[in-house]
């Protein structure tokens, strides 16, 4: 157990590392498509509801729950990728207009 | 199986880290885009095929019961979908705050809720397994998660202006919320140290959301950029805590990510504010500006759209300088029109853009970009300072904090040490503005007093299209 957590806390603290210095990078341009992107992206709590669900010897409770964790986190997926894909699109360098 | 599904897990993790990577530019953002679809598809599926999980570790039914309760995934998943393409193909850019706002309270709820879930779960089946750093991660993730959720929904309300944008007081609230937040974190040791406490949970959930209202209603309507990134980074940790929870490092991986780019925008918009987190969380902005209300009466000097013209006209480059009220007005498009009109006579127009123009972070520069305007025009305060001395006019359209000088010079102000845009050092100025009321903060700008500035009184967006209809008017004379 103790080495799942120091696991854990190891990826965790190599991931922030790498979260910090990838977005310090990123155009403030992009902030907001970036915010609808990484909110897509926390939408990996999609697994954990799936997990909770499907366990067979889940109770209502669980499944109930888990219904309306997945209902809410399905949906951050489907739109947050989309806007943020509808977002960046609108970014274009001027095309051959003079 | 399980081998499998890790390494599936890896390779997704690796996506979303190439994902955010790929928006350090435009040109390759929509990469970004794919490569976080594909490493979130990944996940899903590797979770389906690698069923049971860590989660029914014991109950090993590889090939039978491949996923129980399919029937309440599959709708589950059918309606998420149904609900979230409309909403992100009919949400209008303006909206994008409240819609993020949204999100990060669908999230936070799900992460809650599965963290609850979990807990029962876990209480039912072996209580033994509820001890360590399980529960801590579990009291973690459906703290952050509950409290989260209501924050959201709260920030949701204002943006939306449902809820009023100014802060909501009253006496001892900081101590209120503290002692609140105490009760939560009391009950939380209690059921780490004893897990079979369940009847406290409740409690604790019922606190985390209320604590979750009162953290964000003391905060105004001017302070959501900032409060919009720190719910976003609780909404990432809520769900890396979840990782820790269910021993996932995908989960770890991908919530740190979400957590430290909320962390980064936070910190960027506070420092845009000249704010310190505290201050932004507890300070109650809007108590500060009661001693400005000195009115004596100043002159200055204002232009017909006429006049205004013909100076843009004469100009050889141009700043314009747009904050929220522009998009209020829904005078992007007409912006635009200026921006063509202008360049098409040999002008250069550039955009200043502050980093608080509009209601979250980078907000201005998409509504500009959704009406067409290059993005190699749209420029940064700090990158942009520089020019505004060679500037032959800074057109400032809606903003107004962000340019007053007073953020340089009046140690007494209340955004003193604010950074804002040297619109002042342009050769010309020009404010188009409904009246002489002062802005949001209700600070007086000087800037509006300088003999070179011109005062363009009118709506945004009728004054803009007069604009345009004066310059080709001029070039056919």
């Amino acid at each position: 157990m103790a080495n799942n957590l120091e696991l854990g806390l190891f990826v965790f603290m190599l991931a922030t590392f790498i979260g910090l210095e990838v977005i310090r990078k990123v155009s403030p341009l992009l902030h907001t498509p970036l915010m609808s992107l990484t909110n897509a992206i926390s939408a990996i709590s999609v697994v954990g509801a799936i997990l909770i669900t499907g366990n067979p010897d889940a109770t209502t409770l669980s499944k109930v729950l888990g219904f309306i964790a997945i209902t809410a986190v399905v949906t951050n997926i489907v739109s947050g990728f989309l806007i943020t894909d509808r977002m960046v699109k609108m970014f274009k360098k001027r095309e051959g207009k003079k | 199986m399980e081998h499998l599904v890790q390494y599936i897990y890896i390779i997704s993790a690796g996506l979303f880290i190439l994902s955010l990577k790929w928006m350090n530019h435009p040109a390759s953002s929509r990469h970004g885009v794919i490569a976080g679809e594909i490493g979130m598809l990944l996940a899903v599926v590797g979770t389906f095929i690698g069923f049971p999980g860590p989660v029914t570790a014991g109950v090993n039914a590889v090939g039978i019961a491949f996923v129980a309760n399919w029937p309440w995934i599959i709708s589950a998943f059918v309606i998420g979908i149904a609900v979230g393409i409309p909403i992100a193909y009919i949400m209008p850019m303006t909206a994008v705050p409240q819609r993020t706002a949204l999100s990060h309270a669908c999230g936070a709820l799900a992460a809650a809720l599965v963290g609850t879930a979990e807990f029962y779960q876990r209480q039912g089946n072996n209580a033994a397994e509820l001890r360590g750093f399980i529960i801590v991660a579990l009291v973690v993730e459906t703290l952050l998660g509950y409290l989260t959720f209501t924050g959201s929904l709260m920030a949701m309300g204002k943006l939306q202006e449902v809820l009023p944008q100014r802060p909501i007081t009253y006496r001892n609230q900081n101590a209120v919320n503290f002692v609140l937040f105490a009760i939560a974190a009391a009950l939380a040791v209690w059921m780490a140290i004893d897990p079979t406490q369940t009847q406290l949970f409740p409690i604790f959930a019922g606190l985390a959301l209320l604590f979750g209202v009162l953290l964000i209603i003391p905060i105004g309507g001017a302070d959501m950029p900032t409060v919009i990134a720190i719910l976003n980074s609780y909404a990432g940790l809520s769900a890396c805590a979840m990782g820790f929870a269910l021993n996932n490092r995908l989960l770890v991986v991908a919530g740190a990510l979400d957590g430290s780019s909320g962390l980064i925008l936070s910190i960027i918009m506070c420092k845009a504010m000249n704010r310190s987190f505290t201050n932004v969380l507890f300070g109650a902005f809007g108590q500060v500006q009661v001693s400005t209300g000195k009115t004596e009466q100043r002159s200055y000097r204002s232009a017909s759209a006429e006049e205004a013209a013909s100076i843009l006209e004469a100009a050889t480059s141009v700043i314009i300088v747009p904050g929220y009220g522009l998009a209020v007005a829904q005078a992007q498009h007409k912006i635009r029109e200026l921006f063509d009109s202008l360049t098409k006579r040999g002008v250069e127009v550039k955009f200043g853009i502050h980093p608080v123009a509009g209601r979250m972070p980078g907000h201005m520069n998409v509504l500009l970009a959704e009406a067409d305007i290059p993005y190699d025009k749209l420029v940064e305060m700090d990158d942009i300072n520089g020019d505004f001395p060679q500037c032959d006019v800074a057109l400032v359209i809606g903003a107004n904090d962000v340019t007053n000088p007073k953020a340089r010079t009046d140690k007494g102000s209340p955004i003193y040490g604010m950074p804002i845009l040297d619109v002042d050092k342009a050769r010309t100025v020009m404010v188009i503005k409904r009246s002489m009321n002062p802005g949001f903060a209700g600070i007086d700008n000087d800037l509006y007093y300088l003999d070179k500035t011109l005062m363009l009184f009118g709506d945004a967006k009728a004054f803009v299209s007069e604009l345009v209809k004066e310059l080709p008017a001029r070039a056919a004379a």
